[in-house]
């Protein structure tokens, strides 16, 4: 057997993983099992190319790959690992980003090294949608890194004329990439590149901070593409198996995402969701309506009274690191004889399965974690549901007012229990920046503070009476 | 063009459908990681970023196969270890507490 057919038999091997991977990441009992596969899948390929001869000769500069790898590793790791929880969406983003800049860089210099040899048209276009797709999903990504990071407003940015605006470069993009397959020149190729990481800049402003895990997962599809378009002009089935996987996946699962917060994807990403809100607050605290507040202590003694509580927890609670706290007042509450449960909405957080991930960390028991539609047929019969650093996920509005931006969207239905109880940072609206009908329900009672220093003084008031 | 494109095409459109099939029933919990495991298996372009760099024969190309290359390096190695973090958290509510708790239901 050749070197070439074993390693592309390799090459063959790994994309099988990859398809095994994903399978296995699409059930909680095979997730790890899946991504373990897929690493040492991705090990493989790798190895199996440094014995890779290209143009008839082995690679050159191998020391040169091996720093680079090094630099890449040193940095990646403590990054992966020791990042807080709650950054995690940010890390994905950035991650994909530079996913898309490898791909939209490996296109780029394929198109210098092989313009000489004068290239079928063809080859070009793959070549000119490798970087235009991968610049995208980079300068994208880099966005929806800062909104989620808190360096710029995650808070939708809209100016008149932008849908026309984003329309004609694009626009302008095509006609470059038409021009450039005519005239193949490189200066317009850098041109192309800058377009595209306009385009993907622009593309994300409007988007707001609720939705950009929706659009990092669009953006993850890109790169996806980007790299199967490598792949082609690279002439690399693995690339374009992996690329297109990731790819295809990666449309349906931006879908999935969308439609669990109740909205198509066009709707997610050209509505400018939740930037003209703020106005409409406004008007509702005008008319003088006011909320009750309350101490931890109050608090304590409604939970006391209670038999069953139902924990409904948010971005708020990632925020404060409170989900330890959080599951120490549950047992503390059980060990009196009361029934508690964690109601789970999907998009809670800022990611999907986000409060799964946060209250696993902290030990609740997996049997406590209670998905919304069983959540909202055992809310009824509560005493106290306990909205901890949630909003938009619990606003009735979503029911009821269909001239709200959420309109539509699923919610666990708090408003169901006895009483309701929000602890909250302040009276500032939600991530989607709506403003929450239930804060002054009269079932209703805020505690104003960081979850965590509330829960924590609940705890003791439990503990004391 | 001719047979090599079109052999290209075939992978691509016959994977797109597998892509779309394998992930049509994964539950929402799962749809975090998911998103983060295949964000590493993009990585891959290190595969291709490798290549690069290994017929490079400008200045120009091996700078730009080199940043490939550490770009790459950070979404295979960064996207592995980010998305086994998150999994490594679902994995002891499924199996640690349910031991303790079966019991408690048979007293």
């Amino acid at each position: 057997m050749s070197r070439e057919t074993l390693i592309d038999l390799l090459y063959l091997f790994s994309a099988t993983t990859f398809v095994l991977a994903l399978k296995g990441l699409g059930s909680p009992k095979h997730a790890r099992q899946g991504n373990m596969l897929a690493a040492f899948g991705m090990a493989v390929a790798v190895g199996a190319t440094f014995f890779k001869y290209v143009d008839g000769h082995s690679l050159h500069h191998v020391w040169l790959i091996l720093l680079a790898m090094f630099i890449g590793v040193i940095v990646a790791v403590p990054t992966a690992r020791y990042v807080k929880m709650t950054a995690m969406p940010q890390l994905v983003a950035i991650f994909n980003g530079v996913g898309g800049g490898a791909a939209s860089l490996v296109s780029i210099t394929e198109f210098v090294h092989i313009k000489s040899s004068h290239p079928a048209t063809y080859v070009t276009l793959e070549v000119l949608l490798g970087v235009l797709i991968g610049t995208v999903s980079f300068s994208g990504s880099a966005i929806a890194f800062a909104k989620l990071q808190e360096l710029m407003t995650g808070r939708p940015i809209t100016y008149p004329g932008q849908q026309a605006i984003n329309g004609f470069v694009g626009l302008v993009s095509a006609a470059l990439i038409v021009t450039i397959l005519i005239t193949s020149s490189t200066p317009l190729l850098w041109i192309l590149l800058a377009l595209s990481a306009v385009l993907g800049v622009i593309f994300v402003l409007p988007i707001g901070g609720a939705d950009v895990p929706v659009l990092i997962s669009l953006l993850n599809a890109f790169t996806g593409l980007a790299v199967a378009a490598s792949g082609f002009t690279l002439g690399s089935n693995l690339l374009i198996v992996a690329g297109t996987l990731v790819g295809a996946s990666g449309i349906l699962l931006t879908r999935l995402m969308s439609k669990a917060m109740g909205r198509s994807l066009s709707n997610v990403l050209f509505s400018a969701f939740g930037s003209n809100v703020t106005a409409s607050g406004a008007t509702t605290r005008e008319d003088g309506r006011s909320v009750r507040s309350g101490t931890p202590e109050d608090i304590a003694i409604l939970l006391g009274f209670a038999s069953r509580v139902v924990f409904i927890p948010g971005y708020g609670l990632a925020v404060s690191q409170g989900q330890h706290v959080l599951r120490e007042l549950a047992e503390l509450l059980e060990s009196r004889g009361i029934e508690v449960f964690y109601a789970i909405h999907p998009v809670a957080g800022r990611m999907p399965g986000h409060m799964n991930v946060l209250l696993a960390e902290a030990n609740v028991p997996y049997e406590q974690l209670v998905e919304m539609d069983e959540a909202n047929s055992e809310l009824q019969t509560a005493d106290v549901a306990l909205v901890v650093g949630a909003n938009d996920t619990v606003n009735p509005a979503a029911n009821d007012d269909p001239g709200s931006p959420i309109y539509g969207m699923p919610i666990i239905k708090a408003d169901l229990a006895e009483n309701v109880v929000f602890l909250k940072r302040s009276m500032r609206p939600g991530f989607a920046g709506i403003e929450n009908e239930l804060l002054y329900n009269p079932k209703t009672t805020l505690v104003f503070g960081d979850a965590k220093d509330t829960l924590t003084k609940m705890v003791a008031a439990v503990k004391a009476s | 063009m001719g047979n090599v494109l079109l052999q290209y095409a075939t992978v691509l459109i016959l994977t797109a459908f597998v892509g779309t099939e394998i992930i049509a029933k994964v539950p929402s919990i799962l749809h975090t990681p998911l998103m983060s495991g295949s964000n590493a298996i993009h990585g891959v372009i290190l595969v291709g970023s490798m290549l690069i760099l290994g017929e490079a024969n400008t200045n120009l190309q091996e700078v730009l196969g080199f940043l490939a290359v550490i770009l790459a390096t950070l979404n295979v190695v960064g996207g592995f270890v980010v998305t086994d973090r998150m999994l490594e958290m679902f994995k002891p509510k499924t199996q640690k507490p349910k031991g303790p708790k079966n019991e408690e239901v048979a007293q």
